[in-house]
């Protein structure tokens, strides 16, 4: 069995310089930003807020709801599944469909009040190594335990959709040592409605579940 | 009895750091500092005392030099004009309109100029704090190495004349960094994001024995047993002293309290001895408000009636960053501040604290969180883990770390 090594990541935050007053502006800057920046807007909330699910899981739904007003269409930004995409462009693209659905149909755009802008960020990974290896099931379950959530994190939801692989890493090994329900179950959590903390305990019981299950 | 002195001190190294932020935080400023070896870093500012940059610059240095770093802290050489001139342009930056002549940017040039010939050692990546020595980049032609500039201020509606000034220094840098999404404006150059911090083993944010506590609060006459509001700031028109004192008074009609406003910054301030000498006027009356001049070092003071309060107010009609708040919410406190500045960063409404934005709509919440201890008692727990995980001093230095880092490094994914 091929070894797991745990690694962890760091981000680094850039700013853009470039704003968004309402709707429009906001399609506009979806449209050009770097993919990073649009990652970095539908991913920062996990990250920034571990210890609770945050009410709207991305920044343009929470831009749109909180500073413009448009509960309608801050819900419908806020349903849009990630999960569904392996890759940030389809992702883009399924924002911006919404948005020119919105422009399309509203007359007169609202605009947010002076100092409530909408302002574009990205960000860079910096990827580490962890102390943490597992040589087979069990010891995947000890360091699951063990690694903080920045490191769970990467390897859900950085490996898929930034890094661009076909599942998270911990299905992907599974699958390749030949746990495929295991590496099914996992790759089937809608990882996105979970706190890092909740998503922890979650694959640890499905994990312990598998391995009582051969006992 | 726990007095000032013999509480102790701690010694501060990085791994004093470990008990409040975790193994593996530090464990990972360890392997990202080790990439930087070979590297020499350069801060320089322009002053080595006072002020919020000298201050963390006095803390970050020590423990990046802690963890291996070759790095060290230069102070520009200027005279009382310039200063006068710097001071004119950071008051611009804040959108106060000043006039500066062409004499004045010259003779700002020219000092910076002369300290390019005065610094006599540079380091592979040179750190500049501030637009005081901001045209130090001319330096970089000839020495072709890294430069990164970071901007401590509030940069969100700078004087235009001004802004294009600094603009063509800004945009020689490798780099620019700023505290908070709407300081940035659209600029060649790179722009990264880095929060200001809080150091939770400083006087001003460490635990605190509870006897020391409540000798502060006898010392100052304050009832222990009723509950505190707390506003701890320069007396400033901007902080809403009187704003803070409307919402007590329409607190204290139902619920037998008591308000502390605390702070400092009347001394060599004019104004400020205004507004110091009006808040007291407006405070006569009431026996339960307790309004502190407190001397710049008096850091435990602040701590203690921090720690002492039930709940704490930020209601300021303008913030820079307003770490006073993430001060706060580190003591795990309930923390109410209206929606200005950076603090909508450090508080999401009802999950790590409550924002505001009418006088009446902070006296509703300090009714609420005063009735419902349990409730407040949460906000505070997550609000301290909320600075735990974004606002805390090691943090900081990460960020520089990975700041220096990116000037090696391009590319969204960096392995190191």
């Amino acid at each position: 069995m091929e070894k797991f090594y745990f690694y962890t990541k760091i981000t680094q935050v850039e700013l853009l310089g470039r704003i968004a007053r309402n709707v429009k502006e906001l399609l506009e800057g979806i449209k050009i930003v770097p993919s990073a920046s649009i990652y970095h807007h539908t991913h920062r909330f996990l990250q920034q807020h571990q210890y609770f699910s945050p009410e709207h899981p991305n920044d343009f739904s929470y831009w749109i709801t909180m500073n413009l007003g448009l509960k309608k269409l801050g819900e419908k930004i806020a349903a849009v599944d990630i999960m569904k995409f392996s890759d940030i462009e389809d992702l883009r693209h399924a924002f911006v469909l919404i948005l020119e659905d919105f422009i399309k149909e509203t007359p007169r755009l609202r605009s947010c009040i002076p100092t409530e802008e909408f302002r574009f960020l990205s960000s860079r990974m910096f990827v580490l190594p962890t102390p943490f290896v597992a040589r087979n099931l069990e010891e995947f379950l000890d360091c699951l335990k063990k690694i903080t959530i920045h490191s769970l994190y990467f390897h859900v939801f950085e490996a898929r959709l930034r890094l661009k692989k076909p599942d998270n890493d911990f299905s992907c090994w599974l699958r390749n040592a030949g746990y495929i329900d295991l590496a099914k179950s996992i790759s089937r959590l809608d990882v996105y409605t979970y706190t890092l903390e909740g998503l922890r305990k979650k694959i640890i019981s499905l994990v312990n579940d598998y391995l009582s299950s051969f006992k | 009895m726990k007095s000032k002195e013999n509480i102790g001190s701690i010694h501060k190294t990085i791994d004093a750091y470990r008990p409040i932020v975790g193994d593996e935080a530090i464990d990972e400023l360890h392997i990202i500092a080790k990439k930087l070896k070979g590297k020499s870093i350069q801060n320089i500012n322009s002053t080595s005392f006072g002020g919020g940059v000298a201050e963390i610059l006095s803390r970050v240095v020590p423990l990046m030099q802690d963890l291996g770093l070759e790095i060290w802290w230069d102070v520009i050489k200027a005279d009382a004009r310039f200063f006068e001139i710097s001071k004119r342009i950071h008051n611009a930056l804040h959108g106060v309109d000043i006039s500066l002549s062409h004499q004045d940017l010259k003779y700002f040039i020219e000092i910076n100029y002369s300290n390019t010939q005065n610094i006599k050692r540079w380091a592979d990546i040179v750190f500049v704090h501030d637009p005081q020595p901001i045209a130090l980049i001319k330096k970089k032609r000839k020495l072709k190495n890294k430069w990164a500039w970071r901007c401590h201020v509030d940069f969100s509606f700078p004087k235009a004349s001004v802004w294009r000034f600094l603009k063509r220094f800004i945009e020689k840098y490798d780099v620019s960094v700023f505290s908070a999404p709407s300081f940035s404006h659209r600029l060649k150059v790179r722009q990264v994001l880095i929060w200001p911090s809080i150091d939770p083993l400083s006087d001003k944010n460490r635990e605190l024995p509870r006897e020391f506590i409540d000798n502060i609060l006898e010392r100052f006459r304050i009832n222990k047993e009723k509950p505190i509001i707390t506003q701890i700031s320069r007396f400033d028109y901007l902080k809403d002293p009187f704003g803070v004192i409307r919402a007590y008074k329409l607190v204290k009609k139902y619920v037998d309290c008591q308000l502390v406003l605390a702070g400092g910054g009347a001394g060599d301030d004019p104004e400020g001895k205004k507004v110091l000498e009006k808040v007291k006027k407006e405070a006569a009356q009431d026996r339960d408000i307790f309004v502190l001049h407190l001397s710049p070092n008096s850091h435990l003071e602040i701590n203690a009636l921090q720690r002492a309060s039930t709940v704490i107010l930020q209601k300021s009609l303008r913030e820079g960053f307003g770490l006073t708040v993430a001060e706060a919410l580190w003591k795990e406190k309930p923390v109410i501040a209206s929606s200005v500045g950076g603090i909508p960063l450090q508080i999401v409404h009802k999950y790590s604290g409550i924002l505001t934005y009418t006088t009446e709509g902070t006296a509703y919440w300090i009714k609420q969180l005063i009735h419902e201890p349990e409730y407040a008692k949460w906000l505070g727990k997550r609000g301290r883990l909320h600075v735990k995980n974004n606002f805390l001093i090691t943090r900081h230095i990460q960020d520089y770390l990975l700041l220096f880092l990116s000037l090696y490094n391009p590319g969204d994914v960096v392995y190191l």
